[in-house]
């Protein structure tokens, strides 16, 4: 089973666990409909896109409202380390969370005592907690933009708004990030870059790079990086390799933009509906 | 047995998520602590550490994430800190740097780890990208399809380090 973990815009959400599915142009989890609008729920929707032409197993979800107080999100990493080793997961994938290091602490305790250790991919705010705990090297996958590479890079910023200046740099130093960040042991063992080139990484090696098709305007589109981590979350549940699942996850992302052509404007949910034609065609070897 | 062990290993960064604030003067950091503790924020006075001393001997440690919350309440006392870092990396300064692009049709702006992109026709919101935090969403949710004049103030509305990018953002965008 896959595991999805985040949260939805909205300090009356309850918190809910289970299966997740498609209800029209919601999702739907223990009958509460939620929006794809971006963040976890474009994550959850992506992955449930790939599912309809890749055999996966049941994507399961963990969801609760949270708008930034960081409630919420204690409510779920509460419930977490007492049940979590009750579920079965394959993928565990941690998304918008408060980054809050103590709980992050107390869930990587949980998974030790969960009976069969998930593959854990880790992006958003629980990234930056992964990072700030000094735990990284636990994860399976890190799937930063490139501004968030600048903040694994930099050994010192608790989060990227603290990101020093001499480490934001150009598309052309990010394999330097790449190796600063593995140096200073904040990146997971495998990563995906997401930008305007998407990077594979493998301990700290570069083993693929993507750049076409390309489209800038993806850049403005909130919820493109989610989609690609959703993409990798279904996957790797499928049983591609990690290297594989990476390439694959960054392909999909750049044909769904190639067969939509979109503005700055363009929301993410329009791009969402494109999965399954943009991984028909991986499939098919066309790309 | 592996699993006891682990868990008696301490965290090596367990203060990573903390931030600083100092004040002016110690009256300040009193009622700011005064403040910050009735509404039940997780805050304690400190001894600053070496160099960040500047008149002041004593600093309120907060969770950093909260930091544009727990400002805002402050203010409502017309109490600023002096001063915002996080603990032990010394004197780290929040990003100052913008980037901006332009899409012909629309124009991007992006402050730390946010980004905010309007339509140069009428200055509507079309996308808010970027960030980590919970508040993402809810403010995207609250901004995109409005104009900047239209539009909630992120400063206002967020609550975490990524709402504060998300104010520089638009800040610097509302100069276009």
């Amino acid at each position: 089973m896959i595991g999805i973990v985040g949260t939805v815009p909205d300090d009356n959400f309850p918190l809910v666990h289970g299966k997740i599915e498609f209800s029209g142009d919601k999702i739907k989890i223990n009958n509460n409909f939620v929006s794809i609008n971006r963040c976890t729920l474009a994550l959850m929707a992506a992955a449930l896109k790939v599912s309809e032409t890749v055999k996966c197993p049941e994507i399961y979800g963990f969801l609760v409202g949270d708008t930034g107080k960081g409630y919420g999100s204690r409510k779920l990493y509460e419930f977490l380390t007492k049940n979590l080793s009750s579920f079965d997961l394959d993928i565990l994938t941690f998304h918008y969370l408060q980054p809050d290091v103590d709980w992050h602490n107390k869930i990587l305790f949980a998974i030790e005592d969960m009976k069969k250790r998930p593959v854990l991919i880790a992006d958003a705010g629980f990234m930056y907690a992964a990072k700030m705990s000094g735990q990284a090297l636990s994860y399976d996958f890190f799937t930063p933009d490139a501004g968030e590479l600048a903040f694994l890079a930099d050994e010192l910023a608790p989060h990227p708004f603290y990101t020093r200046g001499f480490i934001l740099s150009t598309d052309e130093d990010l394999p330097l990030l790449v190796k600063r960040a593995y140096k200073h042991e904040n990146a997971a063992r495998n990563l995906i870059v997401k930008g305007k080139t998407d990077y594979i990484v493998k301990n700290g090696e570069i083993l693929k790079t993507l750049d076409s098709p390309s489209f800038d305007s993806m850049e403005a589109i909130g919820g493109t990086g989610d989609t690609i981590t959703g993409i990798l979350t279904a996957l790797l549940g499928a049983g591609f390799d990690f290297t594989k699942a990476g390439e694959m996850s960054c392909l999909c992302n750049r044909i769904i933009a190639e067969l939509l052509n979109p503005t700055p404007a363009t929301q993410v949910a329009e791009l969402i509906d494109k999965i399954p034609e943009a991984m028909l065609k991986i499939l098919d070897g066309k790309f | 047995m592996l699993r006891f062990f682990k868990k008696l290993i301490k965290p090596k960064k367990k203060s990573a998520d903390r931030g600083i604030m100092v004040f002016e003067n110690t009256s300040e950091v009193i009622r700011a602590e005064k403040i910050l503790k009735k509404t039940g924020r997780s805050i304690s006075v400190m001894g600053p550490p070496p160099e960040i001393r500047t008149g002041c001997d004593l600093v309120i440690e907060f969770p950093l994430i909260e930091e544009l919350e727990l400002k805002r309440e402050l203010s409502k006392s017309n109490i600023f800190p002096a001063q915002t870092v996080p603990v032990g990396s010394g004197l780290l300064q929040p990003v100052s740097l913008f980037h901006t692009k332009d899409f012909g049709d629309f124009i991007m702006v992006r402050a730390a780890n946010m980004k905010i992109t309007i339509s140069k026709k009428d200055r509507r919101i079309v996308n808010i990208s970027g960030g980590g935090c919970p508040d993402v969403p809810y403010l995207a949710e609250k901004m995109t399809g409005k104009t900047l004049e239209e539009s909630p103030n992120p400063g206002d509305i967020g609550h975490t380090l990524c709402g504060y990018a998300l104010q520089l953002a638009y800040e610097e965008i509302l100069k276009k």
